[in-house]
């Protein structure tokens, strides 16, 4: 059970949030003039790693607030936290 | 023949208080301190259970939680029962009932016990092997399999116990109170650290507490009254919170860990009632100390489970902790030293101690030097090979080991004694440290699996990280702490102890025996009932993998979760297969380290606190006048209203006759509302739904589709303008939540730059919704200020009006295809406009209806539900709505979505209408639909979404995705049932007034 830094509200029990998926995907100004494959790859592609991986994480029954995670997937360490549209820390 | 089994020097048992139980219905009794084991042992019974599969007689072995044999059932109340529960963790109270399990007729003759004499025939994955074929036996055979196999008995009744919940945060966790837990606590808490210290027994001090022997000393006192001063300090500790009879569950990363509270299983059986059982901690600490020790192993040779034989180091805690002789005279067989340790306290309470047998060359350290200087006699180099006696053992067989081990060799001497102490050296608990996501590393010098590099801030420190020594327990334990807390202290500086080395070390897994293997009864999971055989049969049929040759010859999978047998399958399959241990690894140690109850996982979270149940303001009206209810979400909502003994299909049919023939009222008030403001607000509504929403005015409502990303129907709800930059969304009642959050990452990920804001006010309005051809009538005399004209009022607007001086919104909107108002109005007046419209309609005949009966009457009208005609796989067009779907606007959320190759396709299921050519036969909902009658296999085309008897139209009607359904209409299709086949026609969605005139009726 991670115990999981809010940007917003500061050390919270993970049962407060919900996770949303990689961050850093998105959706096209123009999808209209994207092709099938292109549409597809934002609509279905996702990454699987293990390691270090950059997530979307929700604080549903906190302030609602979005954020952007760094999670290493093998231990589940979290790197970092910051707003959303904040630049991602660099590895 | 009672025996004198009770010592007179136990400082921890009151014999002054004595305790009576039952044990297999007969009156027994004990005293205050004693476990159920030790006053069984006390009672000199040995034999209290049966083993899983062989059913052989089996007695209690440790004194702890890894007890694999005494597990017993507690209590014969059909609500409070529980099986499973080891007599050694059992506190013995007044009126304490147990008996054994897995046995039939009595423990003493149990008819399974033929199990035994057929073993040869059960060997390992026998159940697997043998109940494979014929598969469709399956059924059968599990009814037999059930019977014979399981532990115990589950309670029949629910659990009136109570039992709680709670958090707890601290800077220090120590788990265990051993004497380097409490070495730990002491430390953090005289550093100003907010330490909780919690221990599984009733009292702190671990093994040391009755440690009394010359040979472990510290500052010249023995080594128990050192501890019990230091525990003393303790007591008096400010920042420290100690807590007994709690144990550690399950240790999670980020240093989050359930811990089960005792609070009343001690208690004598009428002090127990209305007081909470058990309490879970749910504990955040910064940092954790793991201190739980180690556990003795036992040793695996041929008939080694036999009642009477015990481990070592339990024999000595049940004579110098509890006062109880094991037996009169006592046998043990070592491959360590801490044997003598026992044979020097039996020694000392006057039990006979026949011999040592010790596999060992001869060693000289201080403890085994004491024992000979006792007259204790010692058989070196030495192996039990065979025990004898069925219900209780009653003599030892003895030969010489070979030079390599490998073998016996010379006579067998026999050796007559009533109890056995095995002593197979020492396994740290490395358990919790595994669970947080800690890996191992491999001592070869005495074969134990130790803590190695963690993620999270912990340590282990005494015999639970492999320093089995006093002096190195006390120094490492100090040191460790102190750089992990990252403070000093002086607290422990020199202390002069005095300790027994082991000198000398040797272990063989399996002993060999003067018997074939084959011939041999070698026991490593005594619960389970598998051998050593076993393990090597698995490994000669293939089995590599320590987690195969596990579940296989289920080693280790029993209650007790293979606590004492883990090492030697590991120590087995190494020796087979030729590989090292450390390479082996070890199987998966997963939570929870004992056993927790179901009450004290749930907690209060029972019965009605199971789950949210939402009621609407009107809720108290839908009781008052019998409405059956329906769960939907965690919503109460009206089903029907039954008047007269009437079932569900004549109500429904009467409240949808007259809500088109009359009025209707129903209660909307669980739909979904999402108040939007802000000046991007129609800007954001184009976004989200899939039609226009710029142009409309002020007062007016629209009805809008929501679509995934993937272009599937999402949600759908009618949005009212209620000023120039505010609208009110409604959404599905089982959507709502969704739908705000859906919205809210959207407007806070892909869209920040837009100026809306979102706030769900679905419990804050009460929504009452008038239908009917009076419903006018109605409305005009609950508001007669309203000017109602199809002109001024017109079908899809909205009104503020006041209702006895209280403001309300006033839609004009339908979902059943009349003419209808909404009435939204502030919860608490909810109830009062309610009844207020009901008195007003009663001249009219207003019918109250429930969702039943407003399914019913859209169904008529063709108009979908989102979650019910759809199910995440339907597009707008394939719902046949292609004219909301806006071909202006630029984007929304799932227009790309809508062109995709496989949303085109033209063959794609489909929305249409059913009619049975029978219009009194009503479709099941789900059922299939097919094309052709005698054709196997038969192509599934679709199947039925909804359908009802329309009342209104006297006949059957039915909604239903077929596909390519858009082409079929007029096309028969057949819906085969179970001893029927129903022909159908695919018809138009829409059964009732295509025109839409009802609506300004």
């Amino acid at each position: 059970m991670f115990l999981i830094n809010c940007p917003y509200c500061g050390e919270r029990d993970q049962s407060e949030f919900s996770a949303g998926g990689e961050a850093h995907i998105m959706r096209p100004k123009q999808p209209t003039e994207l092709s099938d494959d292109q549409w597809a790859e934002f609509l279905f592609m996702r990454k699987n790693i293990k390691g270090v991986q950059f997530e979307r994480w929700n604080h549903a029954h906190g302030c609602r607030k979005w954020f952007n995670m760094v999670r290493d997937t093998s231990n589940d360490k979290i790197h970092a936290v910051y707003k959303m549209g904040e630049k991602p820390p660099s590895k | 023949m009672t025996k004198n089994l009770r010592t007179t020097n136990s400082k921890f048992i009151d014999q002054t208080s004595r305790i009576s139980f039952k044990f297999d219905g007969k009156k027994l009794y004990g005293f205050k301190g004693d476990t159920l084991a030790s006053a069984l042992l006390a009672n000199n019974i040995h034999l209290v259970g049966r083993s899983f599969k062989y059913h052989r007689p089996r007695g209690i072995m440790a004194c702890g939680s890894e007890e694999p044999n005494a597990i017993v059932q507690v209590g014969n109340d059909a609500s409070m029962t529980e099986p499973n529960t080891r007599a050694t963790e059992i506190e013995l109270y007044e009126g304490l009932e147990a008996s054994s399990q897995n046995c039939w007729p009595s423990v003493n003759f149990d008819v399974g016990a033929v199990n035994n004499f057929f073993s040869p025939l059960i060997p390992a994955a026998f159940y697997y092997k043998t109940f494979m074929w014929p598969s469709n036996f399956w059924k059968l055979y599990e009814y037999f399999i059930r019977k014979s196999a399981g532990l115990g008995k589950s309670p029949t009744e629910p659990d009136k116990d109570i039992y709680d919940h709670r958090y707890l945060h601290c800077d220090v966790l120590v788990v265990g109170g051993g004497i380097s837990g409490i070495i730990a606590a002491k430390i953090a808490a005289k550093n100003n650290l907010n330490t909780v210290l919690i221990d599984d027994k009733n009292i702190l001090g671990g093994t040391t507490l009755f440690q009394e022997n010359e040979c472990f000393k510290i500052n010249n006192s023995y080594s128990n009254e050192w501890l019990k001063k230091e525990i003393e300090t303790l007591k008096s500790l400010e920042n420290l919170t100690i807590k007994t009879r709690t144990s550690l569950a399950a240790y999670h990363s980020y240093n989050y860990l359930l811990a089960k509270e005792n609070l009343t299983d001690h208690l004598d059986i009428n002090e127990k009632k209305d007081k909470i059982r058990q309490r879970l901690w749910k504990i955040r600490a910064k940092k954790v100390i793991i201190a739980t020790g180690a556990m003795e192993r036992p040793l695996i040779f041929n008939n080694n489970d036999k009642p009477g034989i015990i481990l070592s180091s339990s024999i000595k805690k049940y004579i110098d902790y509890y006062g109880v002789k094991c037996g009169q005279k006592v046998s043990l067989f070592t491959n360590n030293d801490s044997a003598y340790e026992t044979a020097i306290s039996l020694n000392n309470s006057g039990v006979i101690v026949n011999s040592v047998v010790d596999i060992r060359d001869k060693t000289n350290s201080l403890i085994v030097k004491q024992a000979e200087k006792l007259g204790i006699k010692i058989h070196w180099k030495s192996s039990v090979v065979n025990t004898n006696g069925y219900k209780k053992i009653n003599s030892i067989e003895i030969m010489k080991l070979s030079d390599d081990g490998n073998a016996v060799v010379g006579k067998k001497t026999k050796e007559e004694c009533d109890c056995l102490g095995i002593s197979g050296g020492w396994t740290p608990r490395v358990h919790l440290f595994t669970q947080s996501g800690g890996k191992l590393k491999f001592r070869d010098e005495d074969n134990v699996f130790l803590p190695d590099k963690s993620g999270l801030d912990q340590i282990s420190i005494g015999s639970c990280n492999g320093d089995f020594e006093l002096d190195l327990v006390i120094k490492n334990s100090v040191s460790s702490t102190n750089k992990f807390l990252k403070v000093n202290n002086n607290y422990y500086e020199n202390l002069e102890i005095i300790t027994s080395k082991e000198i000398d070390k040797k272990n063989i897994w399996l002993l060999p025996s003067d018997k074939p293997l084959g011939k041999t009864k070698s026991f490593l999971d005594f619960q389970n009932d598998s051998t050593a055989n076993d393990i090597k049969l698995a490994l000669r049929e293939g089995f590599k993998s320590i987690e195969h040759v596990k579940r296989y010859t289920t080693t280790g999978m029993a209650t007790d979760q293979g606590k004492l047998s883990n090492m030697h399958a590991l120590g087995i399959i190494a020796e087979t297969a030729g590989v090292k241990m450390g390479e082996l690894g070890t199987t998966t140690f997963r939570p929870p380290y004992t056993p927790l109850t179901f009450g004290a996982i749930v907690g209060r979270n029972v019965g009605e606190f199971f789950d949210i149940t939402r009621r609407t303001p009107i809720h108290d009206w839908h009781v008052e006048n019998k409405a059956e209810f329906e769960n939907v979400g965690q919503w109460k909502r009206a089903w029907y209203y039954p008047i007269d003994n009437e079932n569900m299909h004549e109500a429904v049919q009467r409240e949808s006759k007259a809500a088109r023939d009359s009025a209707g009222i129903l209660d909307a008030s669980t739909l979904g509302k999402i108040d939007i403001q802000g000046s991007d607000a129609s800007e954001f509504l184009n976004r989200v739904y899939t039609n226009a929403w710029s142009k409309l005015e002020i007062g007016k409502c629209r009805y809008g589709l929501m679509l995934n990303e993937d272009g599937m129907v999402y949600d759908d709800g009618v949005t009212t303008r209620l000023s120039e930059n505010h609208y009110l969304m409604t959404t599905t009642t089982g959507g709502a939540a969704n739908v705000l959050s859906k919205l809210e990452d959207y407007l806070q990920t892909e869209w920040p730059e837009l100026d809306v804001y979102l706030t769900s006010v679905t419990d804050q309005y009460g929504t009452i919704s008038v239908c009917g051809p009076n419903s006018k009538k109605i409305l005009s005399k609950v508001i007669p200020d309203l000017d109602l004209s199809d002109k001024e009022f017109p079908h899809m607007s909205f009104k503020n009006a006041l209702i006895d001086n209280i403001k309300c919104r006033v839609m004009r909107i339908s979902f059943t295809g009349e003419h209808s108002y909404e009435i939204n109005i502030q919860s608490s007046y909810a109830k009062s406009v309610w009844e207020k419209c009901y008195e007003a309609g009663k001249e009219f005949n207003i019918t109250p209806y429930g969702t039943e009966t407003m399914h019913l009457l859209r169904a008529e009208k063709g108009f979908i539900i989102a979650g019910q005609d759809t199910d995440g796989t339907m597009t707008p067009v394939d719902l046949q709505m292609n004219w909301i779907i806006s071909k202006k606007k630029y984007d929304f959320i799932g227009k790309r979505s809508l062109y995709r190759s496989d949303t085109i396709r033209e063959d794609r299921k489909q929305l249409v209408g059913l009619l049975t050519d029978d219009p009194n036969e009503v479709l099941e909902e789900g059922a299939q639909i097919v094309a052709e009658k005698n054709k196997q296999p038969i192509e599934m085309l679709g199947h039925v979404t909804s359908s009802y008897f329309s009342p209104n139209l006297n006949k059957s009607i039915a909604l239903a995705i077929v596909k390519n359904g858009k082409k079929m209409k007029g096309q028969k299709l057949f819906v085969p049932m179970e001893n029927k086949t129903i022909n159908v026609t695919i018809t138009d969605t829409v059964f009732l007034d295509k025109e839409n005139k009802r609506l300004n009726a």
